[in-house]
């Protein structure tokens, strides 16, 4: 039996939306929807967390944050995308920083859609994000190498950013 | 015989019993807030979904010093449910602390680290009134040993009469050492605070299960602590035990973080003023019975 | 008999050669014979007493009828006297009170000796269990500090040309050092152990001043003085001791009605708090760190303060259940507390270890002044473990900071990338401070125990000091095992070192595993007690003991199936993990330093505090016994 699917744990990340999605996830924390009941719990921290709740739309300022914040997510993870911004770049889809949706970046599992998404279809996309996850237990699906903890020391991580924007 | 299967009961049954609890804890926590709550189980659920997780960290050495942190909290707990030296049932529970503060130093990670110089802050606060209690069960008792304090309190004597600062104490530091609100300061188990999550930022999948697990066999070894004032009758120690835990959670749920320095001087006054005149008063007493 | 002798004068051949040979090679060759030669010197004496088994040994006392010994201390008095007023000869004339302190107690002494005054002493020399304990502590921990400080001198010279090289001397002075502790450690007669005491004093005055700089020098004199006082109570004590006791035998006089020697019992602790740096002495100890570090292994461990604590535990027994008793002990427990406390806001490694040394040899003062056997059978114990903990702590501290160029704790961040052996000594030494199941916290469990059967308040005190300890210790701990990103090592340059280093590392941990042995042989016979060594306890320490040497032995497993992660930093990493990204997209450092709680345990305001009250104190208790 897969237990993951009984404890989600929750992080989730605002891009530069308007916040308003991002003010519906954090809703459904709130004891109105209390989605605790299900054992999902926000967690604030990538390493703890299995489920990406990702809002708001990518700029050359947060590629390289969310790309690292979905390396340090442990395997089996799902990445959901909140909102029309972070389907598609929304209304902010043609300024000069904007990259677009979060599929730009990282491989998104679910898209939930709406401006802003109501948290009944936030919730509904948690839970289908946790059938995805035991789907991708039971199948094995890994982004991560394992190893002894040594070797991989010696990997670059994450792109140098420092040479790159100077 | 019987404090042998007490060992083994211990080592069995402190995280189911622990796990409940921590599963109880939640469920109240959200009827105070309004909410339903997750089953009991949920905290079985948390631990065995992060022991399918990846085991991610930082370097190699890290998760070491979690293994040794869970060996030594299940040896300490051993010790005190073996009726062994109360004193030395502390120092081992210390040494256990100390190596959860040494592998979130070991990380070199900014939450973990400031997690970790808290940690150590509120070990610092704690631990004074945890070796009073001690002292305070030998001047009663005239042991240190855990066996011999039951058996007594058994026939009769009742450490909490003669105890009662220092069992105020204790539990002032006890919120302290469950890492409750308003003394949560190195970690939490709430969602976001202002250090990610401290003291176990760093630990996923396997790792903090093991931190999740060794917390379970904290609670009953320091709920063992309290029911050992109790212990005259089973049952109203196990209530009276219990009811204090329900009091930590109403204190969690009512009260803000406050900063280190408070935590520091409330708790240090506490044990002062709690403990150290329930010791006076023990002192005195015995010198005028003595001097009679 | 022969053995004591040879332990008392075989260092002297030592110490006379390296005056005479001043090269590198002769150097390295007499140290290391001569310390072989002390160390199994001591061993075969031990064993030559021990041999009639546990609990059987009486106390020897050793009669020499020749008065020619007594003449050839009477001179070396008199040389001593000399020799300080030599050093001295430059001092400015606001400081002349110096010289004075010397003629202050000189003068009445000589004088007592020359005029016949001083009473006749049969028995010069003894040996018991005690005095076997310190010399082994002496002999091997002693030794090996010697052995080390050939290397570090090597290096210490190299860093720094502008001191010229005298380490031929100042390993002389060491030789010196044993001679006079062996001195004390057998004496009965207690003019021979104040002829010994001021040689420690005028060697530590040496050992100080070493480099000549400045500051050395400025040091070197407060600790002449400070100590000198020291000398002038004990001065007092022969001269009250000759006048109203008749008697100047350490056995004799420890036997004698209680009201009849407190003064002069109180005034040799008196004597004895000081030399182990008590507050308000504790400035001489801290300052003496100037010098090069293997002088304040010796002074901090198996020398000089020792001999301080060694005085007060055999006073002990004479002021049980005396208020002259409680106030030594109140003084050693303030003294234990304040020291811990200002250990906290400290981030000088070697000020860290030199106020938890003030701190622990309170303890121990504290356990001499309540004087029951339990509390004497923890001090014996502590004195044991801490000579050896603190003797690699600060040889492991001089060489991090001979190879990294710091001592300061918050530049030992991540050292296990950077010097794993080291670290590895250090973490070990630490654990000897203040860990479970370690020598330290097995006395301290034993001290607990003894208080609270005397129920006071003194239970009260060691607990928060204990508390203080461990968060010092910890978050230095927390600092050496961080792993940071791969750096060259910096342990090629270590050379002799190691041969005291490793040993050193090795006793610590063997020590506290065998904790009951010393315990059965050594300790219990001389108090008749034990508190700690029932099976179960000894059970418990030794699982403890195999928990804790799994711990290195689980960091050669390698783990499968670890995912390697750079640490969590919002989302902002760069490739270098020390980084994060600015606002300015530019990577920045980030760090952290541990909490000195200065706002607490500011070293000013603590020491200012604890100075006054500990005065006080002082003053009361000579004025009560000694001057009413």
């Amino acid at each position: 039996m897969a237990y993951i699917k009984k404890s989600p744990w929750i992080i989730h990340y605002d891009g530069s939306s308007c916040n308003g999605c991002d003010i519906e996830v954090l809703a459904c924390l709130m004891p109105k929807y209390d989605i605790e009941r299900f054992g999902a719990v926000n967690m604030g921290n990538p390493k703890h967390a299995d489920i990406f709740l990702i809002t708001g739309q990518i700029n050359s300022q947060n590629r390289e944050v969310v790309k690292t914040i979905y390396d340090q997510i442990g395997d089996p993870k799902v990445v959901v995308a909140i909102g029309a911004c972070a389907i598609g770049g929304g209304v902010f889809r043609d300024c000069y920083n904007t990259l677009g949706g979060v599929d730009k970046v990282i491989p998104v599992d679910l898209y939930v859609p709406g401006c802003a998404a109501k948290p009944e279809a936030i919730i509904d996309g948690v839970v289908q994000a946790v059938g995805l996850l035991e789907e991708k237990k039971k199948r094995g699906v890994v982004t991560h190498k394992e190893g002894t903890g040594d070797e991989t020391r010696k990997l670059p991580p994450v792109p140098d950013l420092n040479l790159e924007q100077e | 015989m019987t404090s042998l299967w007490l060992i083994i009961g211990y080592v069995v049954l402190a995280p189911l019993i622990g796990g409940i609890i921590s599963g109880l804890d939640r469920i109240i926590t959200a009827r105070m807030q309004g909410r339903y709550g997750p089953p009991v189980r949920q905290a079985f659920f948390d631990v065995f979904k992060l022991f399918e997780k990846q085991n991610l960290t930082v370097n190699r050495f890290h998760g070491y010093y979690l293994v040794c942190f869970l060996i030594f909290i299940i040896f300490s707990g051993i010790l005190f449910f073996g009726g062994s030296d109360l004193l030395m049932v502390v120092f081992a529970f210390t040494v256990a602390d100390i190596f959860l503060v040494l592998a979130a130093y070991s990380t070199n990670s900014p939450y973990c680290s400031i997690g970790a110089e808290r940690e150590l802050l509120q070990m610092l606060a704690a631990e004074p009134m945890l070796l009073l209690t001690a002292v305070g069960f030998y001047m009663v008792f005239g042991s240190f040993h855990v066996s011999v304090i039951y058996r007594a309190a058994l026939g009769g004597k009742l450490p909490i009469l003669y105890l009662p600062g220092v069992f105020l104490g204790l539990t002032y530091v006890l919120t302290i050492k469950f890492r409750k609100s308003p003394f949560d300061l190195s970690t939490s188990h709430h969602a976001h605070q202002e250090l990610i999550k401290g003291l176990t930022t760093e630990f996923a999948g396997p790792s903090l299960a093991l931190i999740e697990i060794a917390h379970w066999y904290e609670t009953v070894l320091l709920l063992g602590m309290v029911y050992l004032f109790f212990a005259f009758v089973p049952i109203i120690g196990v209530i009276i035990t219990l009811f204090i835990y329900f009091v930590e959670i109403l204190i969690d749920n009512t009260n803000a973080r406050i900063k280190w320095q408070l935590m520091l001087e409330s708790a240090w006054l506490a044990t002062l003023v709690l403990g150290g005149l329930n010791l006076l008063a023990l002192y005195l007493f015995a010198m005028i019975s003595k001097g009679g | 008999m022969f053995w004591i002798f040879f332990l008392i004068l075989f260092p002297l051949i030592p110490a006379l050669l390296l005056l005479v040979f001043k090269n590198p090679g002769a150097i390295k060759w007499i140290v290391l014979v001569s310390c072989a030669v002390i160390c199994s010197a001591a061993i075969i004496m031990t064993v030559n007493y021990l041999q009639t088994g546990p609990g059987k040994q009486q106390v020897l006392y050793f009669p020499i009828s020749s008065p020619m010994v007594d003449y050839l201390v009477g001179i070396g008095d008199i040389i001593l006297a000399l020799v300080f007023l030599f050093v001295c000869r430059r001092l400015p004339f606001k400081k002349l009170w110096i010289p004075l302190l010397v003629i202050l107690q000189y003068a009445p002494v000589i004088y007592y000796d020359l005029s016949g005054r001083v009473p006749e002493t049969t028995q010069y020399i003894f040996l018991d269990n005690l005095s076997i304990i310190m010399a082994l502590i002496i002999g091997i921990v002693g030794s090996l500090i010697t052995v080390y400080t050939i290397g570090y001198m090597r290096h210490y010279h190299e860093e720094h040309p502008e001191i010229p090289d005298r380490s031929n001397k100042f390993i002389a002075t060491i030789f010196l050092f044993f001679f006079a502790m062996y001195g004390i450690i057998f004496s009965n007669s207690i003019t021979w152990i104040y002829f010994f005491w001021e040689i420690t004093t005028l060697c530590s005055f040496i050992m100080i001043g070493y480099s000549r700089t400045e500051e050395a020098v400025h040091n070197a004199y407060r600790a002449l003085w400070m100590l000198l006082l020291g000398g002038l109570a004990y001065a007092c004590a022969i001269i009250y001791l000759s006048s109203s006791c008749g008697t100047i035998e350490l056995n004799t006089m420890l036997g004698m009605n209680q009201a009849l020697v407190m003064a002069p019992i109180l005034l040799i602790c008196f004597a004895g708090m000081n030399k182990a740096a008590q507050f308000p002495f504790s400035k001489w100890l801290l300052g003496a760190m100037v010098a090069p570090t293997p002088s304040s292994a010796l002074l901090h461990s198996s020398t000089m303060v020792k001999a301080g604590v060694y005085i007060c535990i055999r006073c002990a027994p004479a002021v049980r259940n005396t208020l002259g008793g409680d106030i030594v002990a109140l003084i050693g427990g303030i003294t234990f507390l304040a020291a811990s406390a200002i250990g906290i806001s400290r981030r000088d490694g070697k000020q860290v270890l030199a106020y938890s040394t003030i701190g622990n040899l309170g303890l121990i003062i504290l356990c001499a002044g309540i004087g029951t056997p339990l509390t004497l059978w923890a001090a014996v114990m502590l004195i044991i473990f801490h000579a050896v903990a603190k003797a690699l702590l600060f040889l492991g501290v001089g060489t991090i900071e001979q190879q990294t160029g710091s001592r300061d704790i918050e530049e030992m961040h991540g050292l296990i990338t950077k010097m794993p052996r080291m670290t590895l000594i250090m973490l070990i030494g630490i654990a000897g401070m203040f860990l479970a199941p370690f020598g330290m916290l097995i006395a301290k469990w034993a001290v607990l125990e003894a208080l609270a059967k005397e129920g006071s308040i003194f239970p009260v005190i060691v607990i928060f000091g204990g508390s203080m300890m461990l968060f010092f210790w910890a978050k230095w701990m927390g600092q050496l095992v961080a792993v940071i990103r791969p750096e060259p090592r910096k342990e090629e340059g270590i050379g002799i070192e190691w041969l005291g280093l490793w040993p050193l590392a090795i006793l610590t941990v063997l020590i506290c595993a065998f904790y009951w042995v010393v315990g059965i042989y050594a300790v219990e016979p001389l108090f008749g007690t034990d508190p700690l060594l029932s099976l179960i306890n000894i059970w418990m320490v030794l699982v403890m003991i195999v928990m804790m040497l799994m711990l290195p032995l689980g960091f050669l497993i390698h783990w499968k199936h670890l995912v390697h992660v750079e640490p969590y930093l919002c989302g902002a990493n760069v490739k270098d993990p020390h980084m994060f990204m600015g606002a300015l997209g530019k990577g920045r450092y980030w760090w952290f330093n541990n909490y000195y709680l200065n706002k607490y345990f500011n070293e000013k305001k603590v020491t200012f505090l604890t100075n006054t009250i500990t005065t006080v104190l002082l003053v009361i208790m000579l004025f009560r016994w000694c001057l009413g």
